[in-house]
């Protein structure tokens, strides 16, 4: 029988939600698992109404299972949009408070879904399905394990959905990035052993004796999170059947701990991973290697090396001892070497084919993304150093550092990536409109130079309000005076995530009309041949 | 092993360590002869679809 064990399986998990649902000791907890109970129902319902008995059609091992990655293609683009959309509407509420809706949908529930959503639901679903993609194309293997890959997809997406409704629902551990409850990282942490099976299996059955650089940094991404995300959660439930726990450090090991976890979820969600992504899809889209593997190599190791180190810059001038803090900063600032050596690295492979900026919007794209991992790189060493932190930290320019980074590098290769693999996941000749590509980058583009360059301004004028001083010594302004001077960089914060949201929009509808086999009649880009120069 | 032996131990033998695996792995990617094969890995992505 076709889905069998999953339907018993889910139908018990469904009945042990029922009944935690019951006896809850608490009410966000009792909600929460109704809304985990009608989930699995859905779950059980859709896949009985797709049994069948007849005997399991036999699958052709050397055939790709591309399954996970189309359907992970499009939950990509859902949360993006959505994670997106919760991030302008609470940019509007800093400018506008009256638009905090008590008590599901204030800033301080909204804020952590607008992160999650657009970091592990957005980024998270980018990098799983890029990698299922890459690692079996370098590989030459098809996934490890049957059906492993669509548990790891739709584990993955339960994850999201129960962290999102326990934010709503006011579930949280006050983590940064890592707000969601003991129980829900228990199914995290078995979704994500999967995921480390199901790549390390299709590492090991490969057919290529090498494994291509691409893969480390993937592999590096998976094994480092799991490893943050266990220690990071280690805590001690108030109660089996309630939504309370308790971290099992205190103090400032505490702190460090999370910002250990935070700075690292930064350096291998947020940049290993998306570098395997930049290892494998520039060289695909460009046609040409990348351009030097053994560059490739170091930035690989010294990533690991130094990133590990740097977590400490983001509790400068608290209880942590000082040396903790120096040894932050200065591992922060080696960090300046190997960023730029990749970002060198990834925009060198277009040397030779740089025309292809003009003709290739999805080139375009991917460039601009190695341009942005390159300048917020440059900008988030200066900030560890403690001088400049003084002034920024606690400011919006932080926020502006982070979306130069989300927005600009893992927005923008996520975008890339998922540009270049639609139309040959579904056996498109082409994308539906090269031309509505292009108007996603400039809308796009446009978008994070705005947010970035107005919270520079708006971050660095409240850390001098902060700090400025009359000559008796008294502060001159208010903390309330420096919230009321921001409401117009508040306001421009919105204008710009707005534009970034309208081009991810127009990508969704591009996408959706390439996936439905339309083809936009439309002039052709410039073409690349270069005219011939007569003889003189 | 309380913190002031693990702290001796992590900027002694661990830090020494560690910085010899990592000048090992730049030696290891610049070694005589890596040149051609890391060519050939480089185009292991453009092998096929």
């Amino acid at each position: 029988m076709k889905f069998g064990t999953e339907i018993v399986a889910l139908g018990l998990f469904a009945f042990v939600a029922l009944v935690a649902a019951g006896f809850g000791v608490d009410e966000p907890f009792r909600q929460h698992m109704w809304v985990l109970f009608f989930l699995l129902l859905g779950f059980v319902i859709v896949l009985l109404r797709n049994t069948s008995f007849a005997p399991a059609a036999s699958v052709d091992p050397s055939a790709y299972m591309d399954g996970p990655i189309r359907y992970g293609a499009i939950a990509t683009m859902f949360w993006g949009v959505v994670g997106m959309l919760v991030g302008v509407v609470i940019a509007l509420q800093l400018a506008y408070p009256d638009l905090n809706i008590e008590p599901w949908f204030n800033f301080g529930r909204l804020r952590p879904l607008h992160t999650s959503g657009v970091v592990f639901a957005f980024g998270g679903n980018a990098l799983i399905c890029t990698s299922m993609y890459v690692v079996q194309r370098t590989s030459r293997a098809r996934l490890f394990g049957d059906n492993l890959g669509w548990f790891v997809f739709w584990g993955y997406q339960l994850f999201i959905v129960m962290a999102a409704t326990g934010y709503l629902l006011g579930i949280t551990e006050s983590r940064e990035y890592a707000e969601p409850e003991w129980y829900v990282d228990i199914w995290l942490t078995i979704v994500w052993v999967a995921y480390l099976v199901l790549f390390l299996g299709t590492i090991l059955k490969r057919k290529e004796p090498h494994i291509y650089v691409a893969n480390w940094f993937y592999l590096s991404f998976i094994v480092t999170i799991a490893m943050l995300h266990l220690i990071n959660n280690l805590s001690m439930p108030a109660s089996l059947l309630g939504s309370k726990s308790y971290s099992a450090f205190s103090g400032v090991q505490d702190a460090l701990t999370q910002w250990w976890y935070g700075h690292n979820a930064v350096g291998f969600f947020l940049t290993a991973g998306f570098l395997g992504m930049m290892y494998y899809f520039v060289p695909k889209q460009a046609n040409r290697p990348v351009y030097s593997y053994r560059l490739s190599i170091i930035h690989f190791w010294a990533i690991i090396f130094l990133y590990i180190w740097a977590g400490p810059h983001h509790l400068h001038y608290t209880a942590l001892p000082d040396w903790a803090q120096t040894l932050g900063m200065v591992f922060s600032i080696m960090l300046w070497m190997p960023s730029w050596g990749g970002m060198i690295n990834g925009l060198m492979t277009l040397s030779g084919a740089w025309d292809k900026l003009r003709t290739d919007p999805i080139i375009r794209m991917m460039v601009m993304a190695i341009a942005f991992y390159g300048m917020s790189t440059f900008e988030g060493p200066m900030m560890s150093i403690k001088a400049v932190n003084s002034l920024s930290h606690y400011t919006d320019w932080t926020i502006g550092h982070v979306h130069s980074g989300a927005l600009g590098w893992v927005g923008m290769i996520s975008f890339g990536a998922i540009y270049y693999m639609v139309p040959k996941l579904w056996n498109r000749e082409r994308l539906y409109s090269l031309r509505l590509v292009t108007w996603h980058f400039w809308l796009a583009t446009l978008g994070i130079v705005v947010y970035a360059a107005v919270m520079w301004v708006s971050g660095i004028m409240q850390g001098l309000m902060w700090r400025e001083y009359d000559e008796q010594g008294f502060l001159v302004y208010s903390f309330a005076e420096t919230v009321a001077a921001m409401h117009p960089y508040y306001v421009m914060r919105a204008v710009g995530g707005a534009m970034y949201l309208a081009g991810a929009v127009i990508m969704t509808w591009n996408i959706t009309m390439t996936i439905l086999g339309y083809q936009r009649e439309e002039e052709p880009m410039p073409a690349s041949i270069p005219s011939l120069q007569p003889a003189q | 092993m309380d913190y002031h032996w693990m702290r001796e131990f992590a900027d002694s033998w661990a830090l020494l360590a560690m910085a010899l695996f990592f000048v090992g792995t730049v030696a290891f990617a610049f070694r005589p002869g890596s040149g051609k094969q890391a060519d050939e890995a480089a185009r292991i992505p453009l092998k096929d679809d």
